[in-house]
């Protein structure tokens, strides 16, 4: 019987994986995008999950709220991404380090 | 019902439908030329809804079962929001368009930042305020990289989107936890839920999370490494915006939260929060030190400015809400004056932001360098000077709550922080005698900003121009 718990299990291990895969990433930029969709992904298994397990609907208007949201989030991100290839002529994660220290 | 409703959040939608018809308007006609009116309009909505906000706002009303609350603590939030908004886009109008990157964008994105701000410090409900924060948080992504042909600006947008958008994340899985194990995403509901004595495992995990997200928008330490950079990168303007409005907006959402859903529990989040506060003050006094670039400078004054704001939020009083209240207050009209004169920093008509370049300052401008003195003792938080008293209420807020340590590590840290402050001083009075120097300012906005923000610190030490009185009533209306 799968329950609560296996659900939860599985969120938190996409988030981890999605918190590595930011700060671990040394390759490229699109990476990050990725890995900051895939802990927005996990939460929405997290509060569907909650929301079926409680028997209550409000956890799904949130995951319908978080998908919007990570939509809006991915364009933004991707634009900003453009913009700063044309100015750098690349999109490794090693070279946005014009400003330090 | 629904009428009752939309009236109680007639000025967010009057802002957001403004800031559509302004985006359809000037596409469809001026485009770019319409920017400096556009500016200019923005501005005056602003100071004119805040106004009416101010004046016409009474008691706690909530809207949408909850979701929205309209209650003294959101109202002086967004009056100090509304008003640093529109000086913020006075003061860069005219540096925006000298270098034609005044956009007609540029305001319609503030405004749709300052309605998600709006939003934000009304949050009743998780859902609420993940939706207000985002709405900021993606404007100003945006205009962080609004000089789409500067590396540093387009890599500055770079970096505060990839750890803006981890600490929503960070937020939102916290907010994920909240809601299982609470079993409602109302800060009404959770409260009672938080408040019968034992929080379980689940809900202080979601309570920490949340707490990070946050501590990342009001760039606490140890979340705080987005800030120099893109304060640096971001042209001064949108810096000058970055340290006012969202600052505000971030802490009081930080207090809602804590408050008003977790504020049976004050002891599980006291020492989170009271963490963050020391880590940001020692950093943001000792990481200020070696900085060169005063934008920089400023992120990490910035920092440290946010500990003692979370200093008062530690305390877990009413009394704290109110001494952060005040702290927030006099911290932006000390950066508003501090940011006009940075804007006004210029050689040979461009912008310099090197501390060095204001040697011997005050043998050109003096009235200008006693000003920039008297907002540095304030920011440092010398008396006579309102900063002082700023330091002092949290400070007392903290002690009496008993943490005793934290005010007193407070001291320690901001007689360090004071040094920087000092160097800018020291440099302007007893700087080298044959550096080159700045430009003559022709701005009179900024000179007329400069001025009032360092009369503010001075005349504000007869009675703080009662904001006090506010402070109280909104920090009664949030902590019962």
């Amino acid at each position: 019987m799968i329950g609560l718990e296996h659900y939860l299990s599985v969120a938190a291990t996409l988030f981890v994986i999605g918190i590595f895969g930011l700060f671990l990433n040394r390759k490229n930029v699109i990476i990050l995008l990725m890995s900051i969709e895939l802990m927005l992904l996990a939460v929405n298994i997290n509060l569907v999950a909650f929301s079926s397990f409680l028997g209550d609907l409000v956890g799904q208007v949130f995951t319908l709220f978080v998908l919007t949201v990570a939509a809006a989030e991915a364009a933004i991100g991707l634009a900003i991404l453009v913009s700063f290839f044309r100015n750098r002529g690349t999109i490794a994660v090693e070279d946005v380090n014009v400003m330090k220290g | 019902m629904i009428s009752a409703d939309l009236n109680i959040i007639l000025p967010e939608i009057i802002l957001a439908i403004y800031a559509m018809v302004a985006l359809v308007g000037a596409v469809y006609t001026g485009k770019d030329a319409l920017a400096s009116l556009l500016t200019w309009l923005t501005a005056a909505v602003f100071v004119v809804v805040a106004a009416w906000i101010g004046i016409s706002g009474a008691g706690t009303n909530v809207a949408f079962n909850g979701m929205f609350n309209d209650d003294g603590f959101a109202r002086f939030a967004k009056v100090t929001i509304l008003l640093s908004a529109a000086a913020v886009l006075v003061m860069g109008q005219e540096y925006m368009s000298r270098r034609g990157i005044l956009r007609f964008e540029y305001p319609v994105l503030i405004v749709l930042a300052v309605v998600g701000m709006m939003v934000m410090v009304s949050a009743g409900d998780l859902m609420a305020l993940y939706m207000g924060l985002e709405l900021q948080s993606l404007a100003l992504y945006v205009i962080a990289s609004l000089r789409r042909d500067s590396v540093k600006s387009t890599e500055a947008g770079m970096k505060y989107f990839v750890l803006g958008a981890l600490s929503s994340g960070l937020l939102l899985y916290g907010s994920s936890l909240v809601y299982g194990f609470a079993g409602t995403t109302q800060f009404s509901g959770i409260i009672q839920v938080a408040g019968e004595g034992h929080t379980t495992l689940g809900l202080l995990f979601g309570l920490t999370f949340v707490v990070s997200g946050l501590a990342f928008k009001v760039s606490a330490v140890p979340f705080h490494m987005w800030t120099p950079d893109v304060y640096e990168g971001a042209p001064t303007p949108i810096t000058a915006f970055f340290a006012t409005a969202p600052k505000v907006a971030a802490m009081a959402l930080f207090a809602r939260v804590v408050h008003d859903a977790f504020g049976g529990v004050v002891g599980d989040w006291q020492q989170i929060v009271a963490l963050l506060s020391l880590l940001s003050m020692y950093l943001g006094a000792v990481a200020a030190i070696g900085q060169r670039d005063i934008k920089r400078l400023m992120a990490y004054s910035s920092i440290a400015h946010m500990g003692y704001a979370l200093m008062g939020l530690a305390a877990g009083t009413e009394m704290g809400v109110k001494s952060m209240l005040i702290y927030m207050a006099i911290y932006v009209a000390t950066n508003i004056g501090t940011f006009a004169f940075i804007l006004s920093m210029e050689r040979d008509g461009q912008p310099v932001t090197d501390i060095q370049s204001l040697n011997n300052y005050s043998k050109r401008e003096p009235g200008k360098a006693i000003a920039v003195l008297i907002l540095m003792f304030s920011l440092a938080g010398v008396p006579p000077f309102i900063g002082f008293f700023g330091k002092l209420e949290v400070l007392r807020a903290a002690y009496d709550a008993g943490l005793a340590w934290l005010a007193i590590a407070g001291v320690i840290a901001s007689v360090i922080g004071a040094y920087y402050y000092l160097r800018i001083v020291f440099f302007m009075y007893f700087g080298d005698e044959d550096a080159e120097g700045l430009d003559k300012s022709r701005s009179p906005v900024l000179y007329g900003f400069l001025m009032a923000s360092a009369a503010v610190m001075f005349f504000g030490l007869i009675n703080l121009f009662g904001i006090e009185g506010p402070a109280t009533l909104a920090a009664a209306s949030l902590v019962n």
